[in-house]
C-alpha cells in the first residue's frame, strides 16, 4: 500500500483531476458546445441557490440543499422498504436451496431492469407520483442486499452451526446470536450498494413524475432552458452520492474487522 | 513368607482390577460403527466397523493420519453427525444429537468473531446455567478465563489474540460448560511447538483436577504418550479402523523432557508407530479390533 508519490498528494493530485475537468470543461463550452455554460457563469448563475442553500423563494425555485433534502427523504423510505423486503428475502434464498432454486432465475431476470422501466408500471398500480417513486426505488435498490445477504447466509462456517448445535440454541437465539451477526458485514456491502442504486433511481423517478428534489429541478430547469442549473444538479447528485458512500463504506469497515 | 503370599496378593490384586471394572459400563460405547459420505460410486467409506470402550474418567487418544476420519469420529461422538451403521453409547443412552454434556473443542476454534473473549464464553455458560443469578454466570466464566491464564486479554475479540489464546478461549469456553465429557480435535495441531507444549502442560493440569473423561484427537503420537492413559492408533482411510490400544502407564505428571529419553516410553512409542506405519498404513482393516477395549 505504499505508493506515496509526494507529501499532501492525497489532496493535491485529485484537486489537479479536477481542475483538469474544469479547464476541459471551459475549453469545450467555447469551443465545440457553445449551448454548453462555462464554469464561471454556472457559477454566477447557480451562486443564489448555493448560498442560500435551504431558502424557499417558491414550489419550484428552492436552495438547493432543500431540494436534496425532499430527495434524501424519498430515498430514506423506498429504500428502507428495499432493506425490509431485501434482507428477509436473502436470508430465505440463503439458507433453503429448494427456494433459491425456484427464484433465482426471475431474480437474474428482474434484476437488470431499469428504474425507467418500472416507474410507468408503479404509476399504472399506484395512481400517484410518490407511492410509483417507492415502488421503483424499493424494487431497483433491492437487489444487491437479497444477494450479497444470501451470499453472507451461505458463507457462514459450518463451525458456527456446530457452536450452536452443541450448545443446543433454540432457534431464535441461533438467528441473533450467529446467524445475523455472520451475515452482518456480507448485508452490509449489500446496503451500501442498494443506497447507491438507490439514490440513482431517485433521479430518474423525480424527473418522470415531476416530485420537488434534486431530479425534479434538473428536469425542470431544462425546460425553463437554464441548462447552468442541470450542471449544478448533477454535481450535487455526485457529491451527495459520493457522501452517502463513504458514510456506508466507514460502517462496513468497521463490521468486516469483526468478520475477521 | 513373600513367596507363601505373592500368589495370593496376585489374585487379590486382580480381583480387585476386575471388581473396579467388571459392574460399571463404559462410559463411552462404541458398536461396530461405520461412516461414509456420497452415494453410489461416489462412495467414500471413512470410519468401518469401530469398536471402542471408555471408561468414565478416562484420558483417551486416538493417534491417526490426517486425512484418515479423525475429525469423523470426534464428530459422531459429539453427535454431530449420525453413523450408518452401529451404536453411539454415551453414559447408557445412543446418541442423537450433539449436547452440552460434551464440550468440543475444534481444530480451528470456533470462536465467533464478533464476540470477545468474555462473550464468547458467556454465550455458552448463560445457555447451560440460564438459572443461575448473572453475577454467579460472571464470576463462573472469570474462573474459567483464568484457568486458561487469559484474564488480561478477556474483553479481546478472536482476531486480536494468537493462535495459542485463541484455542485456550475455546478450551475455556468447552470447560465452562462443565461437561461430563471433553472432546478435543487435533486442538494443538496449528500451534507452534513452544505453545503446544505449554497448552499440553494446561490440558493436564486441568485433567487431573477435573477428571474429566476426555477423548483427545491428535497426529503426534509424542503428545498422545504425554497426556494420555491409553493410546489408539486409528488406521489410514479409506475405511479406517481402530487399531490395537497401547496402554500408557506411566507416572504422572509427565515430564516432556525425561521421559523422551524413557526406554519404556520408547517401547510405546514403536507400538504406536509399528501399527500406523504397519498394519495401519496398509488400508486394511485390523482384524481384532476388540482387543483394542480396554
Amino acid at each position: 500500500m505504499n505508493d506515496k508519490q509526494f507529501r499532501g498528494d492525497w489532496l493535491l493530485l485529485p484537486l489537479a483531476g479536477m481542475v483538469m475537468v474544469v479547464v476541459l470543461w471551459a475549453i469545450s463550452s467555447k469551443t465545440w458546445a457553445p449551448n454548453l455554460p462555462s464554469p464561471l457563469k454556472t457559477w454566477q448563475v447557480s451562486q443564489p441557490y448555493l448560498m442560500k442553500p435551504f431558502e424557499k423563494r417558491g414550489e419550484l425555485d428552492q436552495g438547493i440543499l432543500r431540494f436534496t433534502w425532499y430527495s434524501l427523504l424519498l430515498v430514506a423510505k423506498g429504500y428502507t422498504i428495499a432493506l425490509l423486503i431485501g434482507t428477509p428475502l436473502g436470508f430465505v434464498l440463503g439458507m433453503s436451496k429448494m427456494f433459491a432454486k425456484t427464484f433465482d432465475p426471475i431474480i437474474q431476470i428482474l434484476r437488470p431492469v431499469s428504474p425507467l422501466a418500472w416507474l410507468p408500471l408503479g404509476l399504472v398500480l399506484f395512481q400517484k407520483s410518490e407511492p410509483a417513486a417507492l415502488f421503483t426505488i424499493a424494487l431497483c435498490s433491492m437487489w444487491p442486499t437479497v444477494i450479497n445477504t444470501a451470499v453472507g447466509v451461505r458463507a457462514i462456517p459450518q463451525d458456527f452451526l456446530n457452536v450452536a448445535r452443541v450448545l443446543n440454541l433454540s432457534r431464535s437465539k441461533t438467528l441473533f446470536k450467529i446467524l445475523l451477526p455472520a451475515t452482518l458485514p456480507y448485508m452490509f456491502t449489500g446496503f451500501r450498494l442498494s443506497l447507491g442504486i438507490a439514490w440513482l433511481v431517485i433521479v430518474a423517478a423525480e424527473m418522470l413524475t415531476g416530485a420537488p428534489g434534486v431530479g425534479g429541478f434538473l428536469w425542470q430547469e431544462y425546460n425553463s432552458l437554464i441548462y447552468e442549473h442541470i450542471i449544478l444538479c448533477i454535481l450535487t447528485i455526485g457529491v451527495i452520492g459520493f457522501i452517502l458512500d463513504r458514510l456506508m463504506g466507514v460502517v462496513e469497515r468497521r463490521l468486516q474487522v469483526a468478520k475477521a | 513368607m513373600t513367596t507363601l503370599l505373592e500368589p495370593a496378593l496376585k489374585q487379590s490384586r486382580k480381583t480387585q482390577l476386575e471388581y473396579v471394572r467388571m459392574p460399571s459400563l463404559p462410559f463411552v460405547e462404541l458398536k461396530h460403527v461405520s461412516k461414509g459420505y456420497g452415494a453410489g460410486s461416489q462412495r467414500r467409506e471413512v470410519l468401518k466397523d469401530l469398536n471402542l470402550n471408555i471408561d468414565r474418567g478416562e484420558f483417551v487418544a486416538i493417534v491417526g493420519y490426517s486425512g484418515s476420519g479423525k475429525t469423523t469420529l470426534i464428530s459422531l461422538l459429539a453427535g454431530l453427525i449420525h453413523p450408518d451403521a452401529g451404536t453411539v453409547i454415551i453414559d447408557g443412552s445412543e446418541v442423537v444429537g450433539p449436547g452440552p454434556d460434551r464440550g468440543i473443542v475444534f481444530q480451528n476454534y470456533s470462536l465467533l468473531p464478533w464476540l470477545n473473549v468474555f462473550d464468547n464464553i458467556a454465550l455458552a455458560v448463560d445457555q447451560i446455567f440460564p438459572n443461575w443469578p448473572k453475577e454467579k454466570r460472571r464470576e463462573h466464566i472469570e474462573k474459567y478465563i483464568a484457568m486458561v491464564n487469559l484474564t488480561p486479554a478477556r474483553s479481546k475479540r478472536p482476531h486480536e489474540l494468537s493462535g495459542g489464546m485463541r484455542q485456550r478461549v475455546s478450551v475455556a469456553r468447552a470447560l465452562a460448560m462443565n461437561p461430563e465429557m471433553l472432546l478435543l480435535d487435533e486442538p494443538l495441531s496449528a500451534l507452534d511447538a513452544l505453545t503446544r507444549a505449554t497448552l499440553q502442560d494446561e490440558i493436564e493440569q486441568i485433567w487431573e483436577r477435573d477428571r474429566k473423561t476426555v477423548v483427545l484427537i491428535t497426529n503426534d503420537v509424542d503428545e498422545g504418550l504425554l497426556l494420555a492413559d491409553r493410546v489408539i492408533p486409528l488406521s489410514a482411510g479409506p475405511g479406517a479402523t481402530l487399531g490395537p490400544a497401547v496402554e500408557v502407564d506411566l507416572d504422572r505428571p509427565r515430564d516432556r523432557k525425561t521421559i523422551q529419553r524413557d526406554p519404556h516410553f520408547k517401547r510405546l512409542k514403536a507400538q504406536v508407530l509399528d501399527y500406523l506405519l504397519g498394519e495401519g498404513a496398509r488400508k486394511r482393516p485390523h482384524r481384532e479390533p476388540m482387543q483394542a477395549v480396554g
